[in-house]
Order: C-alpha cells, then sequence, then structure tokens
C-alpha cells in the first residue's frame, strides 16, 4: 500500500481530520441553526442570555411614581405632563441607592428640543408654543420663567 | 460473482447515500421551514404624524444601550423632511437628532446649512428610523460567521464575541441602521431593547417619547393595539420593494422618505 497514489491520500485525511479536531476546539458546543433554521438562524444560542443581561437604564415614570407621588399627581394635568420624568431628570439606573441624586437637565437645549419654532406643517411641532432661540431671551435658563412641570403662559403675562 | 447490474445498482446508492449530507434530513423538517414563535413577534409602529422631532428616543436610546454619546453613531435617529413648494426635497438628522431639531436651516453637514423660507415650504415633517428587524434580514444572511441571526421571536441580534467585525452586514442592510461599535469594534444594532422587552418593559425609545410616536407590540396578539393598527390602519414599511418584509410600521409616511 505504500505507493504514489496514497501517501497524498493519507495526507488529505490527515489535514480533514486536524480541521475537524480544530472546529470541535474553537466552535462552541451551543453553535448551531437552532429554531430559526439554517437561513437565518445560525448562532451561539447562548448569546441571547447574554443580550437578556444588560442592565436596564430608564425605569420609566411608573418606578419615579412609586416614591414620588406627589410630584407624579401635580404634574399630569400640566401640558408637560406628557413628558416622561427621565426626559429631564436623567436614567433612574438604581436610584435612590446609585446614584442618590438624579443630575437635572435644566439646559436651555433641553427646553429647545421642543420648543424652537421651526416651520413644520404636516407635523405636530407646529401646535407646540415656539420661540426663536437667538430672540429670545438668549442664554437665560428657560425654568426662570415658566416652571417646568406647570407651565402656564397667561401666568407668566 | 457479483453480475454487473447489481453492482452499478449497488454503487448509485451508495453515491447517492454519500452525497446527502446528515444536514439534509433535518431541512424538511417542518418545524424548522416555517421557524418562528407561534405566539410571540414583535413589531413596531411609528406614527409619524406625532413626532416633532424631540429626540428624547435617541438620547434615551444611547445612553441605554451604551452607544458612545458624543460618538456619530446611532441605533436610532430621527430624519426631518422639508420639501418645498418647487418640488425639492430636503432632508437632514444632524447627530442623528440626539439633541432635537432646534435649528430652522437645513443642516447639509460639513458645516453648510440652507435657509428656506416659511412661503417656500410646502410640507415638513420628522421619521424616526430604527432597525426593520426583517422578516427576511438581508444583514443576517450575509454574515460569514453566523454572529448574527434572528430569533424566533423576529429580533435580529448580533453577537458580540463572535463577530469579526468583517462589515459585510453594514454593507447589506438597505436601510443603514447597522454602524460599526467605536468601543467594542463589532457591528452594532437596534434589537428594540432585546434585555428590556423580555422584560415585560417596552424599548427606551418608546418609553422616553412624550408624544406616543413610538410604540412596539405583538404581532401575533390580535387583541395587541399595534397589531390591530397595523392590520387595519393605514400603514406602509420603508423599501417594500426589496422584499426584506420589515416589521417597522409607519403611519402617515410620505413618499419622499427613503
Amino acid at each position: 500500500m505504500r505507493n504514489h497514489v496514497w501517501r497524498p491520500l493519507y495526507l488529505v485525511i490527515g489535514v480533514i481530520a486536524l480541521l475537524l479536531l480544530v472546529r470541535t476546539l474553537v466552535v462552541p458546543e451551543d453553535f448551531g441553526s437552532h429554531e430559526s433554521g439554517y437561513m437565518y438562524g445560525w448562532h451561539r444560542k447562548g448569546n441571547e442570555a447574554e443580550w437578556r443581561q444588560v442592565a436596564v437604564k430608564y425605569r420609566t415614570t411608573a418606578y419615579c411614581k412609586d416614591c414620588h407621588s406627589e410630584k407624579y399627581d401635580s404634574i399630569r394635568n400640566s401640558p408637560h405632563g406628557i413628558i416622561p420624568c427621565e426626559d429631564c431628570h436623567g436614567p433612574g439606573m438604581a436610584h435612590p441607592d446609585d446614584p442618590a441624586k438624579l443630575p437635572i437637565d435644566r439646559s436651555r437645549q433641553l427646553c429647545l428640543r421642543c420648543h424652537a419654532q421651526l416651520p413644520s406643517p404636516s407635523s405636530g411641532r407646529d401646535a407646540i408654543r415656539g420661540i426663536d432661540p437667538t430672540g429670545h431671551n438668549p442664554g437665560t435658563e428657560c425654568s426662570l420663567c415658566p416652571p417646568p412641570h406647570h407651565p402656564s403662559v397667561s401666568e407668566m403675562q | 460473482m457479483m453480475k454487473r447490474r447489481e453492482f452499478l445498482k449497488h454503487a448509485i446508492t451508495v453515491v447517492a447515500g454519500l452525497s446527502l449530507p446528515l444536514a439534509a434530513f433535518r431541512i424538511v423538517n417542518p418545524e424548522r421551514l416555517f421557524a418562528g414563535q407561534e405566539d410571540l413577534r414583535w413589531i413596531f409602529l411609528v406614527d409619524t404624524h406625532k413626532c416633532v422631532g424631540c429626540g428624547f428616543c435617541v438620547s434615551a436610546c444611547k445612553i441605554e444601550n451604551e452607544i458612545p454619546y458624543d460618538a456619530n453613531v446611532t441605533r436610532t435617529w430621527v430624519e426631518r423632511y422639508l420639501v418645498t413648494r418647487d418640488g425639492r426635497t430636503f432632508a437632514d438628522t444632524p447627530k442623528g437628532a440626539r439633541d432635537g431639531f432646534t435649528d430652522r436651516r437645513i443642516d447639509l453637514g460639513e458645516g453648510q446649512f440652507k435657509e428656506i423660507k416659511d412661503e417656500e415650504i410646502e410640507k415638513a415633517f420628522f421619521v424616526p428610523k430604527l432597525c426593520n428587524q426583517c422578516e427576511n434580514p438581508p444583514c443576517v444572511q450575509v454574515c460569514p460567521v453566523g454572529a448574527t441571526y434572528r430569533v424566533p421571536d423576529g429580533v435580529v441580534l448580533v453577537d458580540r464575541k463572535w463577530c469579526i467585525g468583517c462589515g459585510y452586514c453594514i454593507m447589506g442592510c438597505p436601510y443603514g441602521v447597522r454602524f460599526f461599535h467605536p468601543v467594542h469594534r463589532v457591528a452594532e444594532k437596534c434589537n428594540f431593547c432585546y434585555h428590556r422587552i423580555t422584560k415585560g418593559m417596552k424599548a427606551a425609545c418608546v418609553d422616553a417619547c412624550p408624544f406616543g410616536a413610538r410604540q412596539i407590540g405583538n404581532a401575533r396578539d390580535p387583541n395587541d393595539p399595534v397589531t390591530k393598527t397595523v392590520l387595519t390602519g393605514r400603514v406602509g414599511v420603508l423599501k417594500d420593494e426589496y422584499g426584506t418584509k420589515p416589521q417597522v410600521y409607519y403611519l402617515g409616511l410620505s413618499k419622499e422618505v427613503r
């Protein structure tokens, strides 16, 4: 059997065996086509759990309400009642443990997100009272005039 | 001695048997052919009439999903469209609208701005964009290593440990929702906040929207308000002609939107 035909064949078999060995060592056991089938399902099953474990940062208004029910009740009927707490107060994370105090974004830029006047017919933006950011008290913090939780133009005048 | 005819018969059987990989027997399994979860398929509904371009969804998404805040990449963004009376269309999304739209001028990029007079404007509106979690995701098909995949509930995920960063999927996505994560150095995309929706919460952008312009729902639940709207409302999808079967539905889509 030791002839020029068989020797390269042994070599090929050897290479294939080596590749299979490396494959079993490198490819994790949970790698496969799983439920989504061959077209879209090839993956490492364990990765699904990894994505589920990402920490939740925004805890939603319902979470804030548990302790700050007074604030919650008072803002609900104001025009700003539709804004989730965390949009201005920042992500709740593990508050009150970490962080103990949430930094409030009082910047002009935050208010301008909705209240910079833009010509936008065919969008809800037109229904919001807007100002010209360059002409309307430039450089001033907005919350000095209308209280953010109870903005009322008639009271200011 | 074996007859010539018999020998040929056996040979054909053996060759045919050898040429069938084991995998072929699994592909005919109907469970795998009609893959998917029977009781859950995440879908998204965007009401462009309600969007005002505040961009709270974008900033919340970036923080929630740990996308470097100042890097010019984002999983979701909001586009402003402006159509003039003489038929020109302008679109911009400065920083993906992370800080909302506060400038009335159109951002043309590279420090260039275009001022358009109020009386010239025919229509102007905002369109939030995010991953469409396609039923036929081209990004998954092109992945050479199996690092991106569709979960039976419809969400397309990226395995950060398995991705080699070749960028095929970024090029393959017709919606341009994929990008290269500057820290993890792998492909990155919106996954409907998979860590939130699997805990019974809503996606961070949905929770951050004051106007209810973004909603997430389950297409397999006929009583789901999102599903009801998708089934009975006048909804559209982006780039339907690509055959990707996108699962983000839009109310009030206009022909200028790409």
